[in-house]
């Protein structure tokens, strides 16, 4: 399955302006606690654990997310803009992959 | 301790509880949700208050439940969802560059239930909010 991610920052902004970033990546966000029909077997979990975004190295957010959270993960959230620089944003899942992206913010 | 028969009925349901509960199954509810706040909150007090948690009343689908939580001041926020098999869904932690400690996402709800937000401020107390929803079809392919 291809693990996409899809994130919105704005392409400006002002020094101190509190912006809105959105983030999505699509994954089954396998919980563990569902069964395969036909051998009632429980299906094992295999989640994204930890989002993170961090501007120029400094962490904006981190989430440690459980079974619970819904499939293609989607977060809303805010953050002050210190200086130019880029929103690196980063998914670890259960089997230790790694996914990775980045979008540049400007001074106005 | 009074030995009073309604003492000894309390002490006998209590231990029977342990005994027949497997320690590996997930089963939810509100002792597991609230064992679970203790360990968060090391059993601190918590104002039910400062955290502002939107849920809608009703899901049709509980695979994608949308959630909103905000509480100005939080270092994090953990979700918990009372009788899902397992209480803890996702815990926001806001860095030095949050613009404010709100977030929105998606999660899974098994079924009808209440929906716990617990905030630690940056003054070190626990705030909280809860919420109900009324699930049409669980999540979790329950």
């Amino acid at each position: 399955m291809t693990v996409k991610p899809r994130v919105k920052v704005p392409k400006t902004a002002s020094i101190g302006e509190i912006v809105t970033i959105k983030a999505l990546i699509n994954h089954s966000m396998e919980s563990g606690q569902r069964r395969n029909r036909e051998t009632g077997e429980r299906i094992p979990r295999m989640i994204i654990h930890t989002f993170e975004a961090n501007f120029n190295g400094k962490e904006i957010v981190k989430f440690d997310m459980q079974g619970a959270v819904s499939r293609d993960p989607f977060f809303e959230f805010t953050m002050k803009v210190p200086s130019e620089g880029d929103v690196n944003f980063k998914w670890t899942d259960d089997e230790g992959s790694v996914f990775e992206t980045s979008k540049p913010i400007k001074i106005k | 301790m009074n030995l009073t028969r309604r003492n000894l009925l309390a002490l006998g349901g209590a231990s029977i509880t342990m005994t027949l509960l497997p320690l590996n199954v997930a089963l939810g509810g509100a002792s597991e949700t609230k064992l679970a706040i203790d360990a968060l909150t090391g059993g601190a007090e918590i104002i039910d208050e400062g955290v502002s948690l939107t849920l809608p009343e009703l899901v049709e689908d509980g695979n994608l439940t949308p959630l909103r939580v905000e509480a100005e001041g939080a270092v994090f926020i953990t979700i918990f969802a009372q009788e899902n098999p397992i209480p803890e869904v996702i815990t926001f932690n806001f860095g030095e560059l949050a613009g404010s400690s709100f977030v929105k996402t998606r999660i899974r709800l098994s079924g009808t239930q209440k929906v716990i937000a617990i905030a630690k401020m940056n003054d070190g107390s626990f705030r909280s909010a809860a919420s109900e929803v009324k699930v049409t079809v669980g999540g979790c392919g329950s």
